[in-house]
């Protein structure tokens, strides 16, 4: 099996996007994050530079992260999927040459001016440069959830002699699964940053309870936290009945609906099992399924037999779902209880610093899990019905992708450690209340006068 | 606009995107091979000329790979799958090269040497592979020991030639100690990429016939000669114009680089001139490769309205970090 071209291809897809997903999730919220500090950075508060600092410094090493990485899945269309690229490439191509054209080079080249420019131009330059750095990520996730959504749910092409042919630009951009699928990723990304950031800065706090910096940004993001999530949850769930609409095998294997049944029960836990075609160790609300997906408890839900074969694999979809929904729950759970401390103007407790610091990365995994759900939902296709990943796959011989495959591994595999050690290491360095530097110092000062 | 040629229109534009990756880029990798020849307390400042620019530097590449992708979705597949292990070797070189960026400021001890190392050996491996996926789209994809030998060749010769561009960046950007050393660093890169152009020249008509017969016909060769001997001038226009900076006979700084981004336009101008009008030698043309009509008008509408204001912010962003380089902050 290890030597199967196809599979390999596919792993290392994977890994490869998996890995450059986590930072672009963290650079968009962060790229906004900064701006709101830029913007209140003339107010004069001592507090407001030095949290810059730690996150700007924090951002440059995310985004760098997300470049190389990027830069990787622009030629891996090429190297894993020629069969996609020669088929679908007229509907595929300019979406992502919109996103070079009007995203990466916008975020790129400001990304200088707002790193390194902020003593060589205007301050309103300096602020522009860093809105037009958020702006220009956000853009990319844009076109490039466009295709996505595309490829889920096709719509505004036409097919002559087996290629994809644009026929309303519109229309495949604004396919049916877009709107939802672009909500619930920006809402996720903020989600993210947002526990990011609430994480090391109770880490923070937990080394230094008068850290500042610390206690104004974890209260902040806590506020955002706790009015994001449930947006987050209530898009979710609407992105679930445009998915049933449109990929019914999905949802039913989400659900772990082996067979069409009436009053189908939401089950909160179950070992799927692949062999007997049925779930062992069921727990669930019983006609839940059917409640939730079509607002009636004796509303039909297909189930998987009835696709004839042609279905999504259950383990990583049953699982990978109830792990994001399980984080999106616990996140709802941490926000409101600080909104709770907030409003009581009670002092953090430890094991609440402890569980902050402990959610930090929370986020990438909901993150990993739901796009897992996402594209393993959508085999045994590329572009659901019409292009199989079998036929999308290349003909490079395994061994050459099984050696690159490890070589990605091992580089992501270090490059990961090395940023969570980093980013903590700053953490501890700024909290250590290291001073700003004169300039900057003589700026707040002026500003508080 | 339906009767522009549009994969030929597109060809130019792939093209463009591809020759000022190789220059931005270059200078920047270039920067990365020469790094090891410096001391500790000036390498921060060799990387600070490079670093505002190279996020938007590699984002060329980007384009370029993305109109392969976007106007010829038929040969994107092929020459990266033939080339897919270089490809790949670069793309690890890339990845290593640009987290180093990063990583060397703020890891401490042990790591932050370990960070250097890997920043020029990250530039040093993408500079190689380019050379050898570059050799490759030449010879066609030819696989054997010749080949394998002429690709790393090229290799070596774009690594001299991108140690050329770094060496004479570092000329306009830096003063003092390290401006000298990036001049005697630059000429002894003027003799391989000398070398490397040379080798590329003369070896690419007798991999292929066809190459062979555009320039090695009498009117040709009359037509076509003002191509090398331009470059040959260069080559000497710029270990002449390093001599006089040496020996402070010139102050135009900016010579050097001029000239070998001269060198770099010719080199290319000959590689299109050889390979046109094929994507893959003798096999596929631009036309074959071509995607359909009206994607291809979609997006040249994006061209023409983006490109520009691209041009124009990047000058912005390279007037803002014009004259000597100083040491990079974050400003707080
Ligand atoms: C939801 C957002 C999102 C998704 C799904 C993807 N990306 Fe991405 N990408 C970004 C969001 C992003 C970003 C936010 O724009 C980046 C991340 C790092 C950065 O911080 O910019 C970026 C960087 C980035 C770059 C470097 C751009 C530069 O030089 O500045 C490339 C070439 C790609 N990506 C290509 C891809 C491809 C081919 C993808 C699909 C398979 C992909 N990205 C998925
Ligand atoms: C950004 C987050 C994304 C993640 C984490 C992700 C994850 C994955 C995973 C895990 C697979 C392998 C599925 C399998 O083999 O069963 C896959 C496949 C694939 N994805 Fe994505 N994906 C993401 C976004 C995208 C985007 C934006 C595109 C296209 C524009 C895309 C296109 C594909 C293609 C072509 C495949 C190959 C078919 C396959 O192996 O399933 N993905 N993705
Ligand atoms: C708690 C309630 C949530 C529900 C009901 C929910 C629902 C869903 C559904 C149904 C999908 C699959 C869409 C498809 O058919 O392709 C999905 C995907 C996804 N989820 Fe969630 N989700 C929830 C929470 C979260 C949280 C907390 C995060 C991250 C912080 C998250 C991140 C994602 C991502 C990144 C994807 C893949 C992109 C996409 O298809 O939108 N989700 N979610």
């Amino acid at each position: 099996m290890l030597a199967d071209p196809l599979l390999l291809a596919r792993v290392q897809f994977g890994l490869n996007i998996g890995f450059h997903i986590l930072f672009p999730t963290i650079s968009i919220g962060l790229g906004w994050v900064l701006f709101y500090l830029r913007l209140r950075w003339s107010r004069g508060e001592a507090w407001v530079p030095h949290a810059y600092r730690l996150w700007v410094k924090i951002f440059a090493l995310t985004f760098a992260l997300g470049v190389v990485s990027g830069i990787t899945m622009s030629f891996q269309f090429g190297t894993n999927w020629p069969g996609f690229m020669q088929t679908a490439g007229n509907i595929a191509g300019p979406l992502l040459g919109y996103e070079v054209l009007t995203a990466f080079f916008l975020e790129a080249t400001f990304l200088g001016v707002m790193l390194f420019g902020k003593d060589r131009v205007a301050p309103w330059l300096h602020t522009l440069s860093s809105f037009l750095v958020a702006f220009g990520t956000t853009l990319s996730a844009f076109w490039i959830l466009a295709l996505n959504s595309w490829m889920h749910t096709p719509q505004g092409y036409e097919i002559i002699d087996g290629q994809f042919h644009a026929k309303d630009w519109i229309a495949i951009i604004f396919n049916p699964s877009f709107p939802y699928r672009l909500t619930h990723m920006l809402i996720a990304s903020a989600l993210t940053t947002s526990f990011v950031v609430i994480g090391i800065s109770a880490f923070q706090l937990l080394r230094n309870r008068t850290w500042e910096p610390a206690r104004r940004l974890l209260k902040t993001m806590v506020i955002v936290a706790a009015v994001l999530t449930p947006v987050q949850i209530f898009v979710g769930d609407m992105h679930g009945l445009n998915t049933l609409e449109h990929q019914p095998a999905k949802i039913a294997a989400i659900e772990g609906i082996w067979h069409t049944e009436r009053g189908a029960p939401l089950l909160l836990f179950a070992l799927p099992n692949k062999a007997e075609q049925r779930n062992d160790f069921a727990i669930g609300v019983p006609k839940g399924a059917s409640l939730i997906l079509r607002h009636d408890a004796e509303a039909e839900l297909v189930g998987l037999s009835a696709f004839d074969g042609k279905h999504p694999p259950v383990l990583p979809l049953f699982f990978g779902f109830r792990l994001m929904v399980g984080i999106g729950v616990l996140m709802l759970g941490l926000a409101w209880l600080g909104v709770w401390h907030l409003v009581r103007k009670r002092e953090w407790p430890l094991w609440q610093l402890r569980a902050y610091a402990a959610m930090t990365f929370s986020g990438w995994v909901a993150t990993l899990a739901g796009w897992i759900v996402t594209e393993v939902g959508r085999q045994p296709y590329v572009i659901q019905g019409l292009l199989t990943t079998a036929d999308a796959a290349s003909k490079v011989p395994a061994a050459a992708i099984g050696l690159t495959l490890a070589a990605y591994a091992v580089v992501y595999g270090l490059l990961i450690v090395s940023f969570m050690v980093v980013v903590t290491q700053l953490a501890i360095k700024e909290a250590a209340g290291e001073k700003l530097p004169p300039s900057v110092a003589e700026e707040m000062a002026a500003g508080n006068a | 606009m339906t009767s522009l040629d549009l994969p030929f229109v597109f060809m130019v534009l792939m093209g463009l995107a591809m020759l000022a990756y190789v220059i931005l880029d270059g200078f920047d990798l270039g920067v990365g091979i020469l790094l090891p020849f410096a001391p500790r307390e000036e390498q921060d400042l060799m990387v600070s000329s490079i670093g505002p620019f190279w996020d938007a530097n590699e984002t060329w590449l980007v384009l370029g790979v993305g109109i392969l992708l976007v106007a010829f979705p038929h040969a994107h597949g092929v020459i990266l799958t033939a080339l897919y292990l270089p490809v790949a070797a670069m793309l690890i070189g890339l990845i290593v090269r640009g987290v180093a960026f990063e990583f060397r400021v703020k890891a401490t001890g042990w790591h932050r040497d370990l960070w250097n190392h890997l920043f020029s050996a990250g530039s040093l491996v993408a500079a190689l592979s380019q050379g050898i996926m570059l050799a490759g789209v030449v010879t066609g994809f030819a696989d054997g020991a010749k080949f394998t030998a002429f690709g790393w060749a090229v290799g070596a010769g774009l690594a001299g030639a991108y140690a050329l561009l770094g060496g004479t960046w570092l000329v306009i950007k830096c003063e003092g100690d390290v401006q000298r050393k990036a001049m005697m660093w630059s000429r002894y890169a003027v003799a391989f990429a000398a070398a490397g152009v040379a080798a590329i020249s003369l070896a690419m008509p007798y991999a292929n016939p066809g190459i062979y017969a555009k320039w090695f016909t009498a009117d040709n060769l009359v037509r076509l000669a003002p191509l090398p001997i331009l470059s040959a001038a260069a080559f000497v226009g710029i270990w002449l114009a390093l001599g006089r900076l040496l020996h402070g006979k010139s102050r135009k700084e900016w010579l050097p680089f001029v000239l070998a981004v001269w060198v770099f336009v010719f080199a290319f101008a000959g590689l299109a001139y050889s390979l046109y009008p094929y994507l893959v030698v003798d096999r596929m043309t631009i036309w074959q490769a071509a995607a359909a009509p009206e994607s291809l008008r979609f997006v040249l509408w994006g061209v023409i309205v983006v490109l520009p204001m691209i041009i124009g912010y990047t000058l912005f962003s390279y007037r803002v970090f014009w004259g000597k380089t100083r040491h990079l902050t974050y400003g707080a």
